[in-house]
């Protein structure tokens, strides 16, 4: 039976690897997500669970075994965050493309420079056009279970892919949360063994990782961004049938008192958590305010996120990474490229907030939405605009 | 001895194995000694093998997608890490096999690469892995030179070699450092079993690749490699000039068992280093004090060589 307990959420995410009895862990410490890799090499120590662990000399070497690995028939997970996921990034590519249900999770973490181990999104912001599913968790309980729920739809065989679980370096990755933690009998319900159907095997050789001539580069691409839009439909059954078995129920985007809201914030990760205390705040002065939570990144929900924002003249998009001289963030640019062919399209505010692990207090979001209403009225003069920073 | 050597009696040129893990018909130069080299040595390891490969020549000849030359399983990656790559495919076998997931058979987990991917790019990876000590074997297939992108200069580059980015010129005379001995590093590894081999000497070869994939725990083979594009020589002169880098000394034969230095083919009377050199379009602008230079590197080299292997010359 599932057990509720009080847990870090970092040691939340390596028990739901090892309920997952994965075949091989490469790993590499960075700060923050050390934690679930030095306690998921305690579990392998002690024989809770048989698995390779390899003890890799950087993480691009890392994603290379994983690649290795997976390529083999194995099931397969890392775990990385900030300059860690950078050096990776040449071969993030690779493990799509060739296919290969690989699961890792990246405590998100600010890039240098300057070098700052705390929170924000820039890391994972860098890395938008590898073609892994890409799911952010925003407490203890997700982790766990979107990790579960990442193996279950990776190794689909209609997607295959390889799936990123995001959580906050810090804000989540070390905070003590009670997390219901499955037993196995009821992780076995809902993770299947992983059975691949191509691996390097000597009895029916198949070459992989070929060169893409010009007639066939186009194609794989294709291939590769279909899978990743169809996968979608996997996921969101593998939610489905997730809830139907723990009474947990997810969805790609999530609303908080969106009902006659004027103006909503998007948000993703930890800090949503926070915003809906702004929001109760808010609502209680009577300021029609919501909030729209990305839970899937990719594939982008874009159905899912229009019908949440339906009907609402101003979002006010908070960004946790910055995108140097371009129009806007990350997430704020995806949602305008979304919108922008929708008739009656709502205006998007863009502010970019929590960098390098400053704070994103209830205060800055009282501001971000008084902002935005103000710019409902009148247009703003910046492209973007980043909060809470210091005059000196 | 290494136990797992004992019983191996070597290969013989009247009974070599009939299979190639790497067919013919692929699309290397006319000539290439690399693809030869690669050819003897995968049919010695056998059809039993995984190969991992790093971007360069061996990589883009041999998988231009619909077709394949290969007959094994093949996995290619990127330029820096087979052997990250391969450590992940042979950890995979082995969990896979304790777990009952696939069937208990040794699989020969073999990562190949230039000498740019090795000695260079790569260098990182190929030390984890063999500290790591996994059962593979890193085949270095070395030609001196980045071909692939077309004869640029590498760690592995002779002294004075011309290169189109350690071009001779008024104030240079080709590349101006001398060859990084890869072997050597990897023998500091202390790993059961480093070699190097030549295609010209293709029993020692094939012996060398087969021990390397016998040994339990990571080998390291670095195979002379000519290439005639690269080198400036005929597409017919890959074995000769081959067999001439062994006979000059530039390219000695040898195996590291368990950290002990063996010569294979002790050259009592060198052929001088300028047999070698003038045959190649790479070494033409060389003076006669620089050949005269790089003889006395080549002699100070296989001096060094001897004295590791406790023997004299
Ligand atoms: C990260 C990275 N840098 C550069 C390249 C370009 N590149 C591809 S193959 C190659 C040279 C390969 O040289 P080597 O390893 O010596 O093998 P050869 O082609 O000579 O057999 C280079 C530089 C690359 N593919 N990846
Ligand atoms: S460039 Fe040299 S190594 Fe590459 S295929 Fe041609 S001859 Fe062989």
């Amino acid at each position: 039976m599932a057990k509720r307990i009080g847990m870090e959420v970092s040691i939340a995410a390596s028990e739901a690897v090892k309920l997952a009895d994965v075949d091989l862990i490469a790993a590499y410490p960075i700060t923050p997500q050390t934690h679930i890799v030095e306690h998921l090499s305690e579990v392998v120590a002690d024989g809770e669970l048989d698995a390779a662990f390899v003890p890799v000399e950087s993480e691009h070497s890392a994603m290379s075994c994983c690649i290795g690995s997976s390529a083999a028939g194995a099931r397969t997970f890392t775990a990385t965050s900030s300059q860690g996921l950078a050096l990776m990034h040449e071969i993030l590519f690779i493990a799509p493309a060739m296919r290969l249900p690989i699961v890792m999770v990246v405590a998100n973490r600010a890039l240098s420079g300057p070098i700052s181990i705390w929170n924000d999104h820039s890391d994972i912001m860098s890395e938008q056009d590898i073609a892994w599913i890409q799911t952010f968790a925003e407490n203890g309980q997700e982790v766990f279970d979107l990790v579960l729920h990442a193996f279950r739809v990776a190794e689909d065989s209609k997607v295959l892919l390889p799936v990123i679980v995001n959580l906050d370096g810090f804000t989540l990755s070390h905070v003590i949360e009670p997390i219901e933690i499955l037993d196995k009998a009821e992780v076995d319900k809902y993770l299947p063994p992983y059975k691949p159907k191509v691996r390097l095997d000597p009895r029916k050789p198949v070459s992989m990782g070929m060169v893409g001539i010009p007639e066939i580069y186009t194609e794989a691409k294709k291939a590769t961004d279909e899978a990743l839009i169809n996968s979608k439909k996997v996921v969101l059954k593998a939610w489905k049938e997730f809830g139907d078995l723990f009474g947990r129920y997810y969805n790609p985007v999530e609303s908080y008192k969106t009902e006659g809201a004027e103006v909503i914030l998007i948000t993703m990760g930890s800090i949503s958590e926070t915003a809906m205390t702004a929001i109760d705040k808010m609502r209680e002065k009577g300021m029609p305010v919501g909030l729209v939570r990305f839970r899937l990144w990719k594939p982008f929900p874009a159905p899912e996120f229009k019908k949440a924002i339906a009907g609402v003249q101003t979002l006010a998009v908070v960004d946790r990474a910055l995108s140097p001289g371009g129009a806007c963030g990350p997430v704020a640019e995806e949602i305008k490229a979304a919108l922008y062919a929708e008739r009656g399209r709502p205006k998007v505010y863009n502010f970019i907030a929590g960098l390098g692990g400053r704070d994103v207090t209830v205060e800055n979001f009282e501001e971000i939405v008084s902002k935005a209403f103000t710019y409902a009225k009148k247009r703003p003069k910046q492209l973007y605009e980043m909060i809470g920073v210091r005059e000196i | 001895m290494i136990k797992e050597l004992e019983n191996f009696k070597g290969f013989s040129a009247k009974k070599l194995p009939l299979a190639d893990p790497l067919a013919s018909g692929h699309r290397a130069c006319q000539g290439c000694g690399e693809v030869l080299a690669l050819k003897l040595a995968m049919k010695a390891i056998g059809m039993n093998s995984i190969v991992v490969s790093a971007t360069g020549c061996m990589e883009i000849i041999t998988s231009t997608f619909p077709q394949t030359a290969w007959n094994v399983p093949w996995l290619h990656v990127a330029f820096e890490n087979a052997a990250a790559v391969a450590s992940g495919t042979e950890a995979a076998l082995k969990v896979l096999m304790r777990k009952g997931k696939i069937p208990q058979k040794h699989i020969d987990v073999v990562a190949i690469g230039g000498d740019g991917a090795t000695a260079d790019i790569g260098l990182q990876s190929l030390s984890g892995a063999m500290e790591r000590g996994h059962d593979f074997v890193y085949i270095c297939l070395d030609n001196e030179a980045y071909m692939n992108t077309g004869v640029q200069r590498s760690s592995s580059t002779p002294y004075g070699a011309m290169t189109t980015t350690s071009p001779p010129g008024k104030k240079s005379f080709g590349q101006a450092t001398k060859k990084k001995n890869v072997p050597a590093i990897a023998v500091a590894h202390n790993i059961p079993y480093v070699a190097t081999a030549s295609p010209a000497y293709f029993l020692d070869l094939m012996n060398k690749a087969k021990k390397a994939a016998l040994v339990k725990g990571p080998a390291y083979l670095h195979i002379y490699s000519s290439c005639p594009t690269g080198w400036r020589h005929g597409g017919d002169l890959a074995i000769e000039i081959s067999k001439l880098a062994v006979e000059t000394n530039v390219f000695p034969l040898y195996e590291v068992i368990e950290g002990k230095y063996i010569i294979n083919r002790k050259i009592t009377k060198p052929k001088p280093v300028a047999e070698y050199l003038k045959k190649q379009g790479r070494f033409r602008h060389l003076t006669d004090d620089l050949i005269a230079q790089i003889q006395r590197q080549v002699d100070e080299e296989y001096e060094k060589l001897l004295k590791l292997a406790g023997e004299t010359a």
